[in-house]
């Protein structure tokens, strides 16, 4: 079963229930960090490294002296990443979405597939939860292919928490794509509940079975709870504001051990989206 | 010779566009008889990226030699660079004005791009 962990605004809890959630299932599971611009799960769970690896992703390498300036590859090109002059072929590699489309379409076999650095996979493992996280390049602007190699270490056998990134564009959708159940974690603000309602729009394209999880739940207004009544939305878990939480969570300790009383709570959630996710399946 | 300018619109008269890559208009005038062909740069003003190697790329079809314009960002520049055409990025007032500042040797040639990359 793949659990994604969305929210739309930033900042609302989801790495805090990731990880509280994996560390109380305890065994069978792995977190993949999918917020590869700015991975933090690692912070909480301090997970031993293991394996190292640099993605790369395909771009095009041109071959002047093969090249007749057909200006077919250009032409295919939906990103203006080739340009072809009167003498001259230009690359730019940072534009490049790897389709491969230019490569195809070369009448002179002109063009070849170097690299681009996307960043780097880390994996390892914390007691018995499997640990992989990945860390974009800095200058990096394309997320999505690195999102997709994080997730290409999801293991059937077991259960996978992602941790989305913020937001609803193209990462978000890379981190739930193909998930058994989007968990949303939101504030009770009204920008929590703006961004709030594009996630549950991005999730209802997606077709995925979701809940929410109301962090804060004390403070600002009814507005969230309203909107999750009429959407039909079950709020699975409220974290109240607290102090403790909040200390807890800037020494980067995890509430489940901190307060042990929480580990029951999202053990409960956990096995709600189990219930959920296993239900909508059979229908 | 042929310079292109970028246009706000479709005559000499018409106010610079500060932009290149998504400028409205951009006119190949020539610098001695003013003649000038007016091209629609409406398809890369409103692409979703990669306007300026676009744009750079027609202009360097159309056998301009000078670009007007008022800012050029990097991926532009290497196009333009590669394509010899020579670039200006402080032209203002109207187009028949960048021209004859240009000719009179008042406007200087860029060394690089003067604004960052958009993405």
């Amino acid at each position: 079963m793949i659990i994604s962990i969305a929210s739309g605004k930033g900042g609302t809890g989801k790495t805090t229930v990731a990880t509280n959630m994996a560390v109380s299932i305890e065994t069978g599971v792995q977190i993949l960090d999918c917020d590869v611009e700015e991975p933090n799960a690692h912070l909480f769970l301090n997970p031993i490294i293991e394996k190292q690896e640099a993605v790369f992703t395909p771009v095009p390498e041109i071959d002047e002296t093969k090249c007749t300036f057909c200006k077919k590859c250009s032409e295919i090109c939906r990103f203006k990443a080739i340009t072809v002059l009167e003498k001259a072929v230009l690359t730019f590699p940072e534009l490049c979405h790897s389709c491969g489309g230019c490569v195809e379409v070369c009448p002179e076999d002109a063009i070849t597939e170097t690299g681009r650095e996307l960043g780097l996979i880390e994996r390892g493992r914390r007691d018995n939860i499997e640990f992989v996280h990945g860390r974009l390049r800095v200058g990096e602007a394309m997320s999505p292919p690195l999102i997709k190699k994080v997730r290409s270490f999801t293991r059937p056998d077991i259960t996978t928490i992602i941790d989305a990134p913020p937001g609803t564009s193209c990462p978000v959708i890379a981190a739930m794509k193909g998930a058994d159940f989007v968990l949303l974690v939101t504030e009770p603000t009204p920008f929590g509940l703006h961004d709030l309602k594009l996630a549950v729009e991005a999730v209802k394209i997606l077709d995925i079975p979701s809940g929410l999880v109301i962090n804060r739940s004390d403070m600002g207004d009814s507005g969230v709870k309203e909107y999750a009544a009429k959407e039909g939305l079950p709020i699975l878990m409220e974290i109240p504001f607290d102090r403790r939480i909040a200390e807890t969570y800037s020494r980067g300790e995890l509430m489940v051990e901190a307060m042990p009383e929480w580990k029951e709570t999202f053990l409960k959630l956990y096995n709600q989206i189990k219930k959920t996710a296993e239900r909508e399946e059979k229908e | 010779m042929k310079v292109a300018v970028t246009s706000r619109g479709t005559d000499l008269d018409s106010e610079v566009d500060p932009r290149f890559g998504r400028a409205a208009y951009i006119l190949i005038v020539d610098s001695e008889t003013l003649e000038f062909e007016v091209l629609d740069n409406s398809e890369n003003a409103n692409a979703f990226g990669g306007a300026g190697i676009q744009a750079g790329t027609m202009v360097s079809d159309r056998g301009a030699e000078v670009l007007l314009t008022g800012y050029c960002g990097p991926n532009a520049f290497k196009t333009l660079d590669a394509a010899r055409i020579k670039v200006v990025n402080d032209a203002s007032g109207s187009v028949k004005d960048a021209v004859k500042a240009f000719n009179e040797g008042k406007l200087s040639v860029a060394k690089s791009a003067n604004v960052e990359a958009h993405w």
